[in-house]
């Protein structure tokens, strides 16, 4: 029987070297998405990987498990790769200008939309496209990256992402509204030039 | 909230339940929405054909980036995190 969080957390502050290991396992594909994500760079993921679960050995012994060891545990690896960001010449705005990604009016026209939805999951899911999906994610500000990587991409809720990110529950909310809008307009972008030559629906509703 | 979370999306619709369904729109797929809003968001959509595209669009754009990180983590990064756990914990 696979043994709970709390346990194996109690068995590596009796010092049980194993239980920490169990936990590793447990999680390490999870913080190493998260981490690869967030810096997108494989080097960088492994070296934040690394720095978080040395952190969590570390910083057991003061553990109070007054959160979910899964939630201090994305906190620390959250944080981990947030300052690595920060030591980063490039860093994309704080602000994420939402107009740049909503449809907008040209010229006087009405905006026009592409259902690119129905179209074959190959051609979604291309690898094309996954570049262009972790391209887009890469353009958001990394608190608004964050927060939809943990809420949208991991599954975590609204709850154990604002714990886990140190913010509350409304500004997960608002974040996440943002970044979702955000992606949605620069894959839709992306999508709506590779289809050019589909039909456009055109009507007076959805303007900007 | 913090200050640059305040703004409202510009978005100058013509039509106001454009405008709410966008501001709402993150509340209805998480169906956090009041069933009444819910409704009127939904025979919204059923009458303007854009707005469903948005809707359609979004709700695959978040199903994508799901399907996205499912890829298994690389056996060296598993066995090099093990072996750098083993060496500094050591010494913890």
């Amino acid at each position: 029987m696979e043994l709970s969080d709390q346990i194996l957390v109690a068995k590596v502050k009796s010092g049980d070297y194993q239980a920490f290991e169990s936990l590793v396992n447990r999680y390490e594909s999870k913080v190493y998405h998260l981490a690869l994500r967030m810096l997108r760079n494989p080097q960088d993921a492994e070296d934040a990987l690394q720095e978080t679960f040395l952190q969590v050995y570390r910083g057991l012994p003061g553990f109070e498990g007054r959160s979910a060891f899964s939630t201090w545990l994305f906190r620390l690896a959250t944080n981990t790769c947030l300052m690595k960001i920060r030591h980063r010449a490039t860093e994309p705005p704080k602000l994420l200008p939402l107009e740049d990604y909503l449809p907008r009016q040209e010229h006087g026209e009405v905006p026009q939309m592409v259902d690119w939805t129905d179209r074959p999951e190959e051609a979604l899911l291309s690898k094309e496209s996954r570049e262009k999906m972790m391209e887009a994610l890469e353009k958001l500000p990394p608190e608004y990256r964050a927060v939809f990587i943990l809420r949208d991409m991991e599954g975590f809720s609204n709850a154990e992402t604002g714990e886990s990110l140190g913010i509350s529950v409304a500004a997960v909310k608002s974040r996440l509204h943002r970044a979702r809008l955000a992606l949605r307009g620069m894959l839709s972008e992306y999508f709506e030039r590779r289809g050019e030559g589909e039909p456009r629906v055109q009507e007076s509703g959805l303007e900007a | 909230m913090e200050k640059d979370e305040k703004e409202t999306p510009v978005f100058a619709c013509q039509r106001m339940e454009c405008k709410e369904l966008l501001e709402r729109l993150s509340e209805y797929i998480d169906g956090e929405l009041d069933p009444k809003l819910c409704a009127d968001l939904e025979k919204h959509m059923a009458e303007c054909n854009p707005c469903l595209i948005f809707v359609n669009t979004i709700k695959k754009t978040i199903s994508l980036f799901k399907y996205a990180s499912s890829e298994p983590l690389p056996k060296e990064v598993h066995l090099r995190l093990h072996d750098y756990l083993k060496k500094k914990c050591q010494g913890c």
